[in-house]
């Protein structure tokens, strides 16, 4: 049966965390660095501080060391140099502290096909070190609306189900961090929706929550802040609502009344584009300079005796700025 | 020590037997009982005893060894090796578990299923012979240590194998030949003096002989050398599996 309200009740949730402030890590690395046994190098010396109680959105294009990064944080791959912390303690020397705060989804859809729900997610509460609760395994399940499903084999569950499934596990040990990697890849609407209001509610109750995805727009509308990570760099860590101020840039479009067959020599100072049919202007400006340029053209454009009917402007996503910053390096 | 970890670890493994119960354990019992048929009933009649044992009693502790190997060797194998291949094993090493607690829960298992077999044999042959069991405690640390150290090999071979080929090559091409002809079936006197003594570098006549030992009191090799053996195949089992732990050997990347 589902939850109708979708609410994780916070007695499901690890409460120990506080509320996110700018200055309470919960992660920090330090100049790691991770070249495999082959040579190549999937992370150059990166420094990044994770803080309690925040979602952060983790971007990068395909090999770029997201993967890499998360999978050392958590165990499965080894470090090369540098330090990782989880609540200040060693991820190498203090495994046990560290990866018990942590639960991982992973990106592959990797279940023990014939194993039944509730068992495997009891499994994954006990290989973390905690006794059975059944009363907890039971909310995890009903949050997630597998409830129902408890008894099946998951080899009979379709992959939207089995990616709740593989989320079920990963919460089945109450975690205060919580990686996500790529949970949307390959689900439909309705449980990337589902998914994105669980996040929502696990960082309401303190969870800091560390996800990767392709799904930018996903990120720009979650994430409290973003690191962009390319050829194993991290080339920036930003505030979302910063970076789209700070890297965002507007484009002002005018219809015209009149079509125009090429832009006036007298408006050739602006970076304007006319659109194929000559009935739209596009103006580009930087909201962060110290003129944009606005008043000027549009006085240089009464000048001219162009006329227009209507007159919109729009920010350039996330996904741009993204791509921008990808493609500049 | 993450006591929960192991537990779960080996819960979750015995459940796959319980699954797979044709296969863990009906399927090693028929086939030990046609080799009563044919070697005890069928052959077996016409040989009259091996140094005073009919001959019917005289193969169940190499019966019993021969599936004891086998069984540990390819139950923690597949066990380990299984979530290599699924990719599940990633829940392992994000789990705050040691290296001990894991072979522990794996191996633990596997050798608890061996034993399991093993007993049932022992109890199937009763239904063809007659034996006694002259030193039962020696008789059950034999098995138990040879399932365990067995087991760890497996959990070896499963962590060394990158394919279903791989795992099934050193049981079929190297257990197998080593217990048939680690004295399983006959005694080593029985062969020529050269071949006695190049079969006596097979630790396989060590653990047969040590377990028949504690059977009738017949031996090839002394108990004590028996003893050595194992102990000493355990602790390089140890050493190894010590080893793919600190290294990460195709576990971690």
């Amino acid at each position: 049966m589902r939850n109708p309200a979708g609410c994780l009740p916070m007695t499901l949730l690890h409460t120990e965390a506080s509320a996110p402030t700018a200055v309470d890590p919960v992660i920090v690395v330090k100049g790691l660095d991770k070249t495999y046994a082959g040579g190549f190098q999937a992370l150059k010396p990166i420094d990044l501080t994770i803080r309690r109680g925040e979602i952060f959105a983790l971007l990068g294009p395909n090999g770029a060391g997201k993967t890499t990064l998360i999978s050392i944080i958590c165990g499965i791959v080894n470090p090369g140099n540098g330090s990782i912390t989880v609540d200040g303690h060693d991820v190498v020397r203090d495994f046990r502290a560290t990866r018990s705060r942590i639960g991982l989804v992973p990106q592959e859809l990797t279940t023990d096909a014939f194993e039944t729900v509730w068992n495997t997610v009891s499994f994954s509460r006990g290989l973390f070190g905690l006794p059975p609760k059944p009363a907890h395994i039971e909310q995890v399940l009903r949050d997630l609306s597998l409830w129902d499903k408890r008894n099946n084999r998951i080899m009979t569950l379709s992959g939207g189900m089995k990616r709740r499934v593989m989320i079920a596990k990963a919460l089945s040990h109450e975690p205060s961090v919580l990686f996500l990697d790529e949970p949307t890849a390959g689900v439909d609407v309705e449980l990337r929706r589902d998914m994105w209001n669980l996040v929502r509610r696990l960082r309401d109750s303190g969870v800091t929550i560390i996800l990767t995805t392709h799904y930018i727009e996903e990120a720009e509308d979650m994430a409290d802040r973003v690191g962009v990570i390319n050829k194993g760099e991290l080339i920036l860590v930003e505030q979302t609502a910063t970076l789209m101020h700070k890297l965002g840039r507007k484009e002002l479009t005018l219809q015209l009344h009149d079509p125009l067959a090429a832009v006036p020599a007298s408006l050739s100072r602006y970076p304007l584009a006319l659109s194929a049919d000559g009935t739209e202007l596009t103006y580009t400006y930087d909201t962060q300079a110290e003129h944009t340029g606005i008043t000027a053209l549009l006085g240089d454009l009464a000048a001219a005796g162009i006329r227009f009917r209507d007159i919109s402007t729009r920010q350039n996503s996330l996904e741009e700025i993204f791509v921008d910053l990808v493609r500049s390096r | 020590m993450n006591w929960y970890a192991i537990a779960a670890i080996y819960k979750f493994e015995m459940a796959r037997t319980r699954r797979t119960l044709m296969q863990s354990i009906a399927s090693p019992v028929l086939s030990t009982s046609l080799y009563f048929v044919v070697f005890g009933s069928a052959i077996g009649s016409r040989i009259t005893s091996v140094e005073g044992v009919s001959y019917g009693a005289f193969i169940i502790p190499g019966l019993i060894m021969l599936s004891l190997l086998m069984q540990s060797v390819s139950n923690a194998s597949f066990g380990i090796y299984f979530p290599k291949f699924t990719g599940t094993i990633y829940e392992i090493h994000s789990a705050p578990v040691s290296f001990v607690e894991i072979v522990a829960g794996y191996v633990g298992a596997a050798a608890t299923k061996s034993v399991i077999v093993g007993v049932i044999i022992l109890a199937t042959a009763r239904l063809f012979v007659d034996y006694r069991i002259a030193h039962p405690l020696l008789m059950v640390a034999f098995l138990l240590l040879t399932a365990i150290t067995f087991s760890l090999f497996g959990f070896i071979i499963g962590i060394w194998a990158d394919n279903f080929e791989k795992l099934q090559v050193i049981p079929l091409l190297v257990i197998t030949p080593l217990t048939f002809l680690g004295g399983s079936f006959y005694s080593i006197h029985m062969l020529p003096p050269l071949w006695q003594k190049i079969t006596l570098l097979n630790p396989v006549v060590y653990l047969v002989s040590g377990f028949r030992w504690s059977f009738y009191d017949l031996a090839d090799v002394g108990v004590g050398a028996s003893l050595a053996a194992i102990a000493g195949f355990l602790v390089a089992c140890l050493v190894a599996v010590g080893w793919i732990f600190r290294t990460g050997y195709k576990l971690k990347s």
